[in-house]
């Protein structure tokens, strides 16, 4: 097949003309998008009330689209726990031997976690959730991960707010707008949070590796004390996150640290829960010193330091 | 109630031309001629706001490839500068940094104008190979650009994506071809 001979204009001025203008705007947009990503890198919320606005116009459609996902997802489910029934029953069974004797243990523990909390004189914050909501969207086909929240700022959602599902953390909210918010997900490379091993308190920091797995840093150096299966739960350091929120599971041991798969899948969760910041007072002068103290060395994140 | 046979069944056209039953005195819509492109595209870029909630990236960049496919399609429907508009649209749902979708997708016109002055023949294999090209360093520049913005070395987790992506283009193609002959049903009386 040949071309098509369109390009060609003749001896038309007005043609001429028209391809020459053609080629000005698409070279003057392609520099005035250097120019924007240069402000947008700079300036990651430049932007923030046009994608909020944008958010706002496809909500209706995202959140038609979380409804098709939670009925996909039992379909789905209800087909394949039919194949499996007898293996999943005898799974179940032994499951649920354990879960009793683990009770048990649990109800002790609590019992006595309340008695020294008591002797220490520790109130626990009662904290009250600000929105539940559902995930109406994310970026599925970038390199970065953000999801939005069908609940925004008239719902009283703020930027740095932690969202969690009930299987645990999803990340936490980065713009708000008036019906919807922008979600930086806990697999996101920008995403930084303080955590501790749920079994004896050791604590680190996960890094989202961006391909749905999370990257674990032990703080302290030395022998690498994790083993495959480990939980760590959010450790409420930085003041942002409260405390005791799964975070992430070990499945691999490396020889500084270990690489976890996400407690609680974004993709699983029908509804999640935003909730307020974990201690305001501590985030806001965290923000203040480090910007007394000017930029950090090296990409350090804002209430996630350690 | 007895089980319907399949010849009393409505019958579905199977050719868009179908739909239409009166061709004489009829022209194509000019809204829809023109625009169809334009809202396709656009469409496919809110395909982030699909039933998955991924947390990797897995979905291949649909709104590009709709782009690429109506420029290697029709290659004087899409005026040469129609990846600022549709670009920064696709910025505003990618995840991207603003910006980034206005300068690949603006690059892609001019690279595919280059291609059309110098390869002066056609064909499905050579319409996927560019294409191939243009979609593989679009992945990586994404990526790399997304990297910048999350202080990230480039994150090389677009395999899988990428050969999703050049998998599926022909695919797109074969969607987009339809939609240009549902573009073109003779709707507007003359």
């Amino acid at each position: 097949m040949a071309r098509s001979p369109d390009r060609r204009p003749g001896f038309s001025r007005r043609a001429q003309y028209g391809i020459f203008t053609g080629y000005v705007i698409a070279v003057a947009g392609f520099l005035a998008g250097v120019a924007m990503l240069i402000v947008s890198i700079v300036n990651p919320q430049a932007f923030s009330s046009v994608r909020g606005a944008a958010s706002e116009i496809a909500r209706p459609a995202g959140e038609a689209g979380a409804e098709t996902r939670a009925a996909g997802q039992s379909v789905i489910s209800a087909i394949g726990a039919y194949f499996q029934a007898g293996r999943q029953n005898a799974a179940l069974t032994r499951e649920v031997a354990a879960a009793r004797a683990n009770a048990f243990t649990m109800q002790a523990l609590e019992g006595e976690n309340r008695r020294l909390k008591a002797l220490l004189g520790i109130v626990d914050p009662a904290v009250k959730p600000i929105a539940a909501a559902r995930l109406i969207g994310s970026t599925a086909s970038s390199a970065r991960r953000f999801a939005v929240l069908s609940a925004g700022a008239a719902q009283g959602v703020r930027p740095g707010q932690p969202v969690r599902s009930s299987a645990g953390l999803i990340g936490r909210v980065i713009e708000a707008g008036p019906g919807t918010a922008r979600v930086l997900l806990v697999t996101d490379p920008e995403n930084v949070v303080p955590v501790r091993r749920a079994r004896d308190g050791l604590p680190a920091f996960v890094e989202g590796k961006s391909d749905g797995r999370i990257a674990i840093r032990l703080l302290n150096m030395g022998m690498n004390p994790l083993k495959r299966g480990d939980v760590f739960v959010t450790s409420g350091s930085g003041g942002l996150y409260p405390p005791g929120i799964p975070v992430a599971v070990v499945t691999e041991v490396l020889h500084d640290g270990g690489v976890g798969h996400l407690a609680s899948d974004p993709a699983d969760a029908d509804f999640v829960v935003v909730l307020p910041v974990f201690q305001p007072t501590a985030v806001t002068a965290l923000g203040a010193s480090q910007q007394a103290a000017g930029p950090a060395p090296e990409a350090s994140e804002a209430g996630g330091g350690n | 109630m007895p089980f319907p046979r399949l010849p009393d069944l409505p019958s579905i056209p199977m050719r868009p031309e179908e739909l239409v039953r009166q061709r004489i005195n009829r022209a194509p819509s000019p809204l829809l001629a023109s625009g169809l492109p334009w809202v396709s595209v656009m469409l496919a870029s809110l395909a982030a706001f699909s039933p998955v909630i991924a947390s990797a990236p897995v979905l291949p960049p649909l709104a590009f490839m709709v782009f690429l496919a109506w420029r290697m399609l029709r290659p004087s429907l899409l005026p040469l500068w129609a990846g600022l508009p549709l670009g920064a649209f696709d910025d505003l749902y990618s995840g991207q940094p603003f910006g980034c979708g206005i300068v690949l997708w603006s690059a892609a016109m001019l690279v595919m104008d280059t291609v059309d002055n110098r390869l002066l023949w056609r064909s499905f294999v050579q319409d996927w190979a560019v294409a191939s090209m243009l979609m593989a360093a679009y992945l990586v520049l994404s990526a790399g650009i997304a990297g910048l913005a999350a202080a990230y070395p480039l994150p090389l987790v677009i395999g899988p994506q990428l050969l999703v992506t050049l998998a599926l283009y022909p695919l797109v193609t074969r969607a987009v071809a339809l939609l240009d002959r549902v573009r073109l049903l003779p709707l507007r009386t003359v």
